[in-house]
């Protein structure tokens, strides 16, 4: 029901051009630009792939008021992760790799923060998905382009505007043989911003 | 319900009736592809129409608290699919609030009170000079001019020129009389859309202007403006007008439409789009279906309370 609601508040239209809409272990990575980016990934999914997904958020945020742990435990099921303190009992990847060995699909936004540039330009992705790929091969790595979001809901701003949104998955990529670290997010951002070009129609 | 609005409900869902069943009958008789797709486009099409006409007519049965919200309704819907194909900027974020949630809202229930005067000048002087203010002291200069000038033709077009179709009710004479007149506008600039598609599908050789809207010849203009005109003036008893000038405001209404669709398709090319969206079927989004109307009512509005205001 609230991903009913999400949906008539963006209007968003799911476009599956690179990779079929099945549950399974895999990571979706999107680009952030707004508030509404996960609730609107999320609920842009078909049921049987939102049951099987866990995005990963930051504590920090997600624990601010009751409404925020709600939201984060209950409906979006998401993996609470330290952005700050990282010791070696809560390093983020741990979480992360249980989730894929649980069959489970992750949600993650590797520019780390909300970007708020105008044209949606990405900001450097954090290392973590590169750390994911090489310890669990063949790991399937989904570019998920988020558009309108910034214009429905931008950083900065509480009141929404009502327009249409459109989320689009692109083709899986996957960590090649011995490829170094900043060429690989190089790929998979480059990737990423490739999918903004895809029809603009929503 | 007056006697009008139920012989008007009981033709439009005959005639859907039977286009339904000719539907059917055309795709299981198509034999290339080709047929068979034109066939699915129309089939699709008048799924579409079965849902416009049903909740159109029950509205007009309602009255002006039906119609109001269901335009305002409509509004809501073209604007967003307008805004949503123009890149805006953030600077426009406060502005874009203020139109969609302040502008439309009021916009309608100066037509619902019914304030003829605020209704007339409410877009064009307070949210033209108030709303561009807004986006100004956001401070965002880059193309400052044709972003407002984007948010201001969405607000025209789709708010401004589309709330002069429940208008129609606040035209001089009884309510119930003017229901069945908006029903007969909204019946001949619609059915003008779906005769030029098919006069166009059956005699389309010349492109009326191909770079604007591929779809459209002069073949089917002409078919298409003469049976809605024809249609227009054999319902004259819908309207306060004798038979020969239903027909004159058929025709002019007609026209506006034509022109409405032009304009809008070349808007909608311009933003590299074919239809403005996806939630009405075969027809695209709701400002494909309410480009014309948009276009025909404020023109109809004014000339027909013009005539109707001096007794003539």
């Amino acid at each position: 029901m609230i991903a009913g609601m999400i949906r008539l508040l963006t209007g968003v239209q799911a476009r599956w051009v690179g990779a079929a809409p099945v549950p399974g272990p895999r990571i979706y990575f999107a680009n952030h630009l707004s508030n509404l980016d996960l609730p609107t990934l999320w609920a842009a999914m078909p049921p049987e792939v939102r049951r099987r997904v866990q995005p990963v958020a930051a504590r920090d945020y997600w624990t601010l008021t009751p409404l925020h742990r709600f939201l984060a435990e209950r409906v979006f099921h998401a993996e609470l992760i330290e952005r700050k303190a990282v010791t070696r009992e809560n390093n983020p990847l741990r979480q992360m790799e249980a989730i894929i060995d649980r069959g489970n699909a992750l949600i993650i936004f590797p520019e780390g923060r909300r970007g708020t540039s105008d044209d949606g330009e990405l900001l450097p992705f954090k290392p973590g998905m590169w750390h994911l790929a090489r310890n669990r091969p063949g790991l399937e790595l989904v570019p998920t382009w988020l558009d309108n979001l910034n214009r429905i809901l931008p950083r900065g701003e509480w009141l929404p505007v009502p327009l249409l949104a459109s989320v689009t998955f692109g083709a899986p990529l996957r960590l090649q043989e011995g490829e170094a670290k900043e060429a690989f997010l190089e790929r998979c951002s480059a990737a990423l911003a490739a999918l903004a070009d895809e029809d603009p129609q929503p | 319900m007056s006697d009008a609005l139920r012989w008007f409900a009981i033709g439009t869902f005959g005639l859907l009736a039977v286009a339904t069943v000719a539907g059917i009958v055309g795709f299981a008789l198509a034999r290339s592809d080709k047929a068979r797709a034109v066939a699915a486009d129309a089939n699709s099409r008048i799924r579409a129409w079965w849902w416009l006409a049903g909740c159109m007519i029950g509205a007009a049965w309602l009255g002006r608290p039906a119609l109001v919200p269901l335009f305002a309704l409509a509004s809501f819907m073209a604007l967003r699919e307008f805004i949503s194909l123009h890149r805006t900027r953030r600077g426009d974020h406060r502005a874009l609030f203020l139109a969609f949630f302040v502008v439309l809202p009021l916009q309608y229930v100066f037509v619902a009170l019914p304030w003829y005067g605020m209704f007339a000048v409410f877009v064009p002087v307070y949210a033209f000079l108030l709303l561009t203010a807004r986006a100004a002291v956001a401070g965002d200069t880059t193309r400052f001019l044709e972003r407002t000038a984007k948010v201001q033709f969405g607000l025209l077009i789709c708010v401004y020129a589309l709330s002069h179709v429940p208008a129609i009710l606040l035209l001089p004479g009884d309510e119930r009389a003017n229901v069945a007149l908006l029903c007969w506008f909204l019946a001949v600039v619609q059915l003008s859309d779906v005769f030029q598609w098919v006069w166009g599908k059956a005699l389309g050789r010349a492109k009326l202007a191909p770079t604007v809207s591929p779809n459209k010849t002069w073949g089917g203009l002409i078919g298409g403006l003469a049976t809605a005109t024809a249609v227009g003036a054999a319902l004259w008893w819908m309207t306060p007008f004798s038979p020969g000038r239903a027909a004159a405001f058929a025709a002019g209404c007609c026209f506006m439409g034509v022109l409405g669709g032009l304009v809008m398709s070349a808007i909608k090319r311009d933003a590299g789009a074919k239809d403005w969206g996806t939630s009405l079927g075969g027809h695209g989004g709701v400002l494909d279906r309410v480009d014309g109307l948009a276009f025909a009512a404020p023109v109809f509005f004014h000339v027909a309370r013009w005539v109707l205001g001096q007794g003539l």
